[in-house]
Order: structure tokens, then C-alpha cells, then sequence
């Protein structure tokens, strides 16, 4: 059996007096949808940012593709693999839909800054490279009619989907989804599902999904892991977790106390 | 020794003054989050204010009576906590929700528009001119030591003033609506705070001790010109930053700390031409190994 | 605004021969002393803003100290050209003395640069503003570079065709970086710098490569300035000088290439015309940066885009 793809130990972080997250153990396998799940202030976005190394852990270990991240910024992560959306939606505002993917194609060229002052043949080349690509991707994806349009000015939905077309611009082989369904409405949160599964399938990608609707958690994900302040209380498949007595809690529990569940 | 007592004296003058200064600069900051560039401007406002009105005064209780000291930098305070007020209610309130730079900018437009507008003919010229005297003057001497009445004043009046405003912000009810808005601007106003209010209050506040620091500044300077805040002000802004900006006793730390060290150094010949530099080194020094400052608490930027 | 690499090539191509054709013919050709003056002091205000814009306007990072880099460059620049030939008969040098000029001025930008990389905005521009005032000083105390009596008989090497020809070629080389695939890192820098860090972007990189390209065009334009004025002085590089071009950027539109040429140029010549009010210029130039910031932060020149990327 391989090593995963993506294997988090006993991975804690804390910021000053609050531990965020606490002691987390749990992997990713190559081309696995997994969902991350849990009340509001768990620590599934501090956990996504420890992945992709905005925080560093403050102890345990991350590794991916056997490496160990510490200490690499999360541009070197990119590099190496793993993308990510955002839980409110950061594209490159000013940007248009076309080179907001085409700025996430640089990571993997060989022309740096020396090649676009120079111009030379190779350079103009490799321009015609990364249009093609990003045509390619705009049109699997249904946005070349955009291409043109500026970032902040394209409806939420869209904004979601150049989001995650963006991050696999990067080519990676682990893709983080930070709450993709926030905001969405049912058709479009069944467009979601979808889109997710034809990524998965397609560039045969692992994919960590952070979510808070159960409707496109169960519907999707392989195996699903439950964070509560911090810690995680249960993981396994999605009926296992519909089951479990603790999540059950962790939910109720805080709806009681007047909390929304997606 | 002497001499040790002699430059401990000199720069517990000048670190008074610093902080009186520093003290108006961080309570913006921790206002508001933003560098009121104008505020060195105040300073030299304070003391213009104090040199015309010392004319009419000194006709009511006679020069260099205490009385009309003490009048001549009431009014000054008051005229330029005044000032204060205005600048920010018509230049940087309109700005509330800009972002940074814009705001900043501004400021550095509100100061070069004041500084040039003083330097103008028709108001006060860029000359130099001298300031009068406001209280009778004695001069004294321990050993090899030199010092006079206005070196003891200026670390008196700057410990009161600083009593009072310790008093201010930790006993008053306006005081606690200051700090509760420096913490979280959104949850004051939801607990009832008028926050334009205490914005204003505080602009006012941090206006009159420069306007008092203007006057205690220009009473050891060989004259007032309207540049004559430039220099300080921005000693007293790296004083805010050394002892950590938006924390009130850092204000005071940095700048006691800052005149010290200045005077010290300021005291080796070849090191004089570079003041200006030495105090922008220490500024950047500061800002990247402990930009905290002495005093302050870092904070983590959320994600 | 430019689409092919050929249109670029060719564009540039034609810009140096017009700027060849000018140096041919300069100094005068028909324009008086005065005119010629204001006209090669706008070129290299269009140097100034547009690699000034590469920093603040592009990358988004708050540079308050240009007038450092520029003060470097001219400085080194027309040291040079003194110890070359002192009686200023070295023409052929002059192309020498900006590059090196240009080149001390990017190691200046890489020094600043570096430190810079941990602030932002406020506390940025208070660094960058204390780097310019630390050269400024510097220079002051240098006896080698007339220290605050200023550095004198500086040949005058620059004319027309020269400021106009570097002047393309700044706005040549920022405009196309820029719109690369590469140059896109810079813009997402600026829009979220987060995000570009997570789609791969370098960030630290990105803002100490603005910076070192920022300082070297300024550097050049430090050494046409002072082959033109022929004297060198430091309260000529102070902060208010930073600020002067700091406005330019401003008033053109941040990041808008086109915006903030005309600014620059507008910038020069206002004066020019405002010479009748000369007392109040001063006020009326604080006047009209507060204003600016209050009325139409976003610049002259800012209009609202329906397609296509930004130039």
C-alpha cells in the first residue's frame, strides 16, 4: 500500500493561549474525496491553512508526497502540488477572468522575469502555451464567453467556479475546497457536486472539502472527518458519521444553543 | 560625571517632550489606525498661538507673570485642540472608510498645506522669529553642571499633564469610551458609545499636549518658524513606534527613551550631521525586529 | 493597449529611430532653451512616475522614498561623468554613466526592498520614506559628491533624443512585463496577496523585483536629470520630491500606465503655467492633493473598464 498523498500527525497549532486545532491525525489518499466537517470555529480553516502552509504548525508533522512541509511558504506548496479556494471567494479582482487563471499557470513555466524583458522566439512561445491553456480550461469549465470580464464583476456562482478552475490551473494533486457551496442555492448546489466529481475524475486529483451543507457532504464525499474546537471526534465513511452518537452531539448539541446547520 | 548629569538633564527635557507629542500620535493611531502627519504641525500652531497671544496677555497681568503663563497655554491648547478637531472632522471623517493610503496621503496633504500656508507673507513668513519669555527665568548651577527654571519646568508640567491624562483615560467614563473604541470600534458604538464623539475628543485631546509641547519646545529653541515642527514630530512619531504605537505609557517610554539617546549621541561630533538619519535607522530598526515596539503586544493577522 | 509581440518589437523599433532622429538634430531644432528645458524635464517625470507606478500603482506596495533611488542615480551618474571628463567631452560615455547610475540606484532598490517585505501599508511607507530621508542624509555627508553645498558642472550630456528614447523604453519594458503571464504575478500581488501566494506566485520575490526595477528606471532618470540641470543638490531628492511623484502616480490612476503618464506630464508643465501665482503654488499644490484624495482618489483618469485587460 503507497503512501497518501497528504498525511497530517498529531498537527496542533496554537495562537497565543487557544489551541485551534488540536493533535489532528488523518490522511488523503491520491484521487480521494475527502469532506471536513464540524460546528462553526472547529478549526477547518485553520486546519486548511495549516496544509497550505499560511500557518505553521506549532507542533506535529504535515506530510505530502512523503515530504514534510514545514517551513515552506505556501507558494512552494503550490509548487509541489496543492491548491486551494477560499472561504470568501479571493480571486484577482482587478484581474479578468482569463489572467485570473493565467497568473496560476506561471508556477510550472521555465520563462521567469529574464525571458519577458528579452522577448526572445521561446518566450513568445510559450505566451501562445499558456493561452491555449487557459482557452482549454475556460472552455471545459463554460466560462470562455467571460474571458474578457473582470473578476469582481462576474455573478457569485461564476466567481466560485473560476475560483476552482484557478486553483487547477495550478496542476495539483491535492485540491482544497474551502465552504464551495456558502451562498448557493440548490440547482446550483447540485451544479456544485457535479463539478466536483468531474474534477476528481478528470485530472485525477484528490480533493479535501471543508463544507457545512450535509446534503453535498454526503452526496459526494468517500470518507468524511469531524473537527469540534479543534479536535477531531470522529472519521470514517458518510453513513458511519450520520450514525455517530459523538457527532450527533457535536451538532445537536450546538444547535440547542441556537446555532444554523446548512 | 558631570557631564553625565549635565546630558541626563538636557535629555529628560527633550524626552518630555517627545512623549507629550508621542502621546497624541498613538492615541490616533490607536484610534484609528492611521499616522496624523499633521500633528508635528500643531505643535508649531501651539506655539505661534502662544507668540501672538503673549503680546495682549502680558498687557492684562504683566510679562513673565505666572499667571499669564498659565493663561497664554490654556488659550494656546484650547485654540489648537480646536484646530485638531477641525482638521479631522473636515479632512480625515469624509475619509472614515477609504482605504489606507488615501487617508494617509490626505494627511500628508493636510501638513504640507499648513506648513506652506504658514510660511506665506501674509501670515507668519518663513523666518525665524524669537519667542518671547513667559516666565521669569533663574539660572542655576550644581558643580560643573548648568541648567535653569525651564529645565525643571518642563519635566513637571509634561508629569502633570501626563497625571491628568492617566486620570483621563483610566477613571472617566469619556476616558474607558476611548479605549473601548481603540479595541473594537463596532462593539463600542453597540454598547452606546458616540464614536465621532470620541474621535473628535481624542484628536482634541492629543492636539492641546502638542500645542503645550509646541510652547515648552519653543521656550528652549532659539526661535519659532513654521517648520519648527517637522524635526520633532517625526522624533516623537519613532518615539510612539519604539514604545509601541497605540499604547499610551509606550508613548511616554519611547520618548523619554529616544530624547535620552539622542542626547547622548547627539553629543558625538561626527554623528551630529546624521541625526536625521540615525533617527530614521532607529525608526526601521525598530519596525523590523520588534515591531511591536517596547511596550506593545504583536498581533496575528486572521486569514 | 498591446496585444502581439510583433506590434511591440516594431513599435519600440520606430520610437528609437524617431528618438536617434532627435538626438541627431538636438539640442533646439526650432524649440527655444526654455520650451526644450520643461520638455525633457517631462520625459523624465514620465520615467520617474511610470517606474514608480511598476511599485505603488502595479504591485500595490507603498513606496514614499523614489527620490532616493533617483538621488542615487543621479549622483553616481554624474560622478562618473566628472571623473571622466571633467570638462564634460565624453559623450560617448554618457549611455556608461546611466546604466552604472541605474544599476547602484537597483542595489539601493534591493536593499530597501528586502526589509520591506514584512510591513505593509502604513508601516511601509514609513520605511520607505526613512530609506529616502538615510540616502538623502548620506549624501548630505558626502564630501566626494559636494555634500550640501551640491555637486556642480555636471557636462550637459542630456537632450532630447536621449530623454525621449529612454522614456519609451521605460514604458516599453514596465507596460510589457506587466502584461506578461509573468507580470500578472505583480497585479495579483497587489489584488490579494494571499491568493497569489497560494496559485504559486512568489510574493516576496514579485515585491523585491518591483522594487529593484522601480529604483533602476528611477535611477536613470536621476542621471538624465542631472546631465540636464548640470548641479546636483540633496533638498533636491527630499521627501517632498517623493511625494511629487507619489502624486503623479496618484492622479493617474494607479497601476494605469497611460493615466500616469499624462499625469506626469500634466504635473510638470502646471507649474509652468501657475508661475503668475508662484506665491501660492505651494498652497494650491497641498490644496490640490487633498482634494484629489477626497474627490477622485482613483485618479484623472480612471474610467470604467466593460472588457478587456488594463494597460
Amino acid at each position: 500500500m503507497s503512501a497518501p498523498l497528504l498525511q497530517l500527525d498529531q498537527a496542533t497549532i496554537r495562537f497565543g493561549g487557544l489551541t485551534a486545532v488540536s493533535e489532528l491525525t488523518t490522511s488523503v489518499a491520491d484521487n480521494e474525496l475527502i469532506g471536513l466537517i464540524g460546528p462553526n470555529g472547529a478549526g477547518k480553516t485553520t486546519a486548511f491553512n495549516m496544509i497550505t502552509g499560511v500557518y505553521q504548525p506549532t507542533s506535529g508533522t504535515i506530510r505530502f508526497g512523503g515530504q514534510p512541509t514545514a517551513g515552506l511558504k505556501p507558494s512552494e506548496l503550490t509548487r509541489l502540488g496543492i491548491a486551494r479556494t477560499f472561504q470568501n471567494i479571493r480571486l484577482f479582482g482587478s484581474m479578468t477572468v482569463f489572467d485570473n487563471i493565467r497568473t496560476a499557470t506561471q508556477l510550472h513555466r521555465r520563462h521567469g522575469l529574464w525571458d519577458a524583458l528579452w522577448r526572445g522566439k521561446a518566450f513568445r512561445a510559450g505566451e501562445k502555451e499558456v493561452e491555449t491553456r487557459v482557452m482549454e480550461l475556460l472552455e471545459i469549465f463554460s466560462l470562455e464567453n467571460q474571458r474578457g470580464e473582470l473578476a469582481k464583476s462576474m455573478p457569485y456562482g461564476d466567481q466560485r467556479r473560476l475560483e476552482i478552475v484557478r486553483a487547477l490551473a495550478t496542476k495539483p494533486r491535492l485540491l482544497l475546497l474551502d465552504e464551495p457551496a456558502a451562498g448557493m442555492n440548490p440547482t446550483e448546489k447540485d451544479e456544485l457536486m457535479r463539478l466536483i466529481r468531474f474534477v476528481k475524475d478528470r485530472y485525477k486529483i484528490a480533493v479535501l472539502l471543508v463544507e457545512h451543507d450535509m446534503k453535498v457532504v454526503m452526496g459526494i464525499c468517500e470518507r468524511i472527518a469531524v473537527l469540534e474546537y479543534g479536535i477531531k471526534i470522529a472519521e470514517g465513511s458518510p453513513r458511519e458519521i450520520q450514525r455517530d452518537p459523538t457527532v450527533i452531539e457535536a451538532y445537536l448539541g450546538a444547535s440547542v444553543s441556537g446555532e444554523e446547520k446548512g | 560625571m558631570d557631564w553625565l548629569l549635565q546630558q541626563s538633564i538636557n535629555g529628560l527635557g527633550l524626552g518630555s517632550i517627545y512623549a507629550l507629542i508621542a502621546l497624541g500620535y498613538t492615541m490616533v493611531y490607536g484610534i484609528l489606525r492611521f499616522i496624523n502627519f499633521a500633528h508635528s504641525d500643531v505643535l508649531m500652531l501651539g506655539a505661534f498661538s502662544a507668540f501672538y497671544l503673549e503680546p495682549q496677555v502680558s498687557r492684562l497681568f504683566g510679562r513673565e507673570s505666572v499667571v499669564g503663563a498659565i493663561m497664554i497655554v490654556i488659550l494656546a491648547a484650547g485654540i489648537c485642540a480646536v484646530l485638531g478637531m477641525l482638521i479631522e472632522f473636515l479632512a480625515y471623517r469624509p475619509l472614515r472608510n477609504r482605504p489606507r493610503l488615501t487617508v494617509l496621503i490626505t494627511a500628508i496633504g493636510v501638513s504640507l498645506f499648513i506648513e506652506f500656508t504658514a510660511q506665506h507673507e501674509k501670515v507668519f513668513s518663513a523666518k525665524t522669529q524669537f519667542f518671547p519669555r513667559l516666565l521669569p527665568e533663574h539660572s542655576f548651577q550644581m558643580g560643573n553642571v548648568f541648567f535653569n527654571s525651564t529645565d525643571l519646568l518642563v519635566p513637571v508640567v509634561t508629569l502633570l499633564l501626563l497625571a491628568a491624562m492617566w486620570f483621563i483615560v483610566q477613571k472617566t467614563r469619556i476616558g474607558t469610551a476611548m479605549r473601548a473604541v481603540s479595541y473594537n470600534q463596532q462593539a463600542a458604538s453597540l454598547m452606546g458609545v458616540n464614536v465621532n464623539r470620541i474621535i473628535s475628543f481624542t484628536f482634541g485631546l492629543g492636539s492641546a499636549l502638542a500645542a503645550i509641547a509646541g510652547i515648552l519646545y519653543a521656550m528652549k529653541a532659539p526661535g519659532i518658524e513654521p517648520l519648527m515642527g517637522v524635526q520633532p514630530g517625526l522624533r516623537a512619531f519613532i518615539a510612539a513606534v519604539l514604545g509601541g504605537i497605540g499604547n499610551l505609557p509606550g508613548a511616554v517610554v519611547g520618548g523619554l527613551v529616544l530624547g535620552i539617546l539622542e542626547t547622548f549621541l547627539g553629543g558625538i561630533p561626527w554623528l551630529s550631521s546624521y541625526r536625521d538619519g540615525i533617527a530614521f535607522a532607529i525608526l526601521i530598526l525598530i519596525l523590523l525586529f520588534k515591531p511591536a515596539g517596547l511596550l506593545g503586544k504583536a498581533t496575528v493577522e486572521k486569514v | 493597449m498591446f496585444t502581439t509581440g510583433a506590434k511591440r518589437w516594431l513599435l519600440l523599433g520606430i520610437a528609437l529611430a524617431v528618438g536617434a532622429s532627435f538626438m541627431a538634430h538636438s539640442p533646439g531644432f526650432g524649440m527655444n532653451r526654455y520650451y526644450l528645458g520643461v520638455t525633457i524635464d517631462a520625459g523624465i517625470a514620465i520615467i520617474l512616475a511610470v517606474s514608480l507606478n511598476l511599485i505603488n500603482g502595479h504591485t500595490g506596495q507603498f513606496s514614499l522614498g523614489h527620490a532616493g533611488f533617483m538621488a542615487v542615480g543621479g549622483y553616481t551618474a554624474a560622478k562618473l561623468s566628472l571623473m571622466v571628463s571633467p570638462a564634460g567631452e565624453a559623450a560617448w560615455f554618457f549611455p556608461i554613466a546611466l546604466l552604472a547610475g541605474g544599476l547602484l540606484a537597483a542595489l539601493a532598490g534591493l536593499l530597501v526592498g528586502i526589509p520591506s517585505l514584512r510591513l505593509r501599508g502604513d508601516y511601509l511607507a514609513i520605511v520607505t520614506l526613512g530609506f529616502g530621508e538615510i540616502i538623502r542624509v548620506v549624501v548630505q555627508n558626502m564630501e566626494a559628491v559636494g555634500a550640501a553645498s551640491g555637486l556642480k558642472g555636471i557636462p550637459k550630456y542630456t537632450t532630447l533624443g536621449w530623454t525621449f528614447a529612454l522614456a519609451v523604453v521605460t514604458i516599453y519594458f514596465i507596460t510589457t512585463l506587466v502584461n506578461s503571464t509573468y507580470g500578472r504575478g505583480f497585479i495579483a500581488v497587489h489584488d490579494d496577496e494571499v491568493a497569489a501566494e497560494s496559485m504559486g506566485v512568489p510574493t516576496t520575490r514579485y515585491k523585491v523585483t518591483a522594487f529593484v526595477i522601480g529604483a533602476f528606471f528611477a535611477g536613470i532618470a536621476g542621471g538624465l536629470y542631472a546631465h540636464h540641470k548640470q548641479f546636483l543638490s540633496p533638498t533636491g531628492f527630499d521627501f517632498l520630491k517623493s511625494i511629487d511623484i507619489v502624486v503623479m502616480v496618484i492622479l493617474g490612476g494607479m497601476g494605469r500606465t497611460a493615466g500616469v503618464i499624462a499625469a506626469a506630464v500634466i504635473l510638470t508643465l502646471l507649474p509652468e503655467f501657475l508661475r503668475a501665482f508662484s506665491d501660492y503654488r505651494m498652497i494650491i499644490y497641498a490644496l490640490l492633493i487633498i482634494l484629489l484624495m477626497m474627490l477622485r482618489p482613483q485618479g484623472l483618469f480612471t474610467f470604467k473598464l466593460k472588457k478587456g485587460s488594463q494597460a
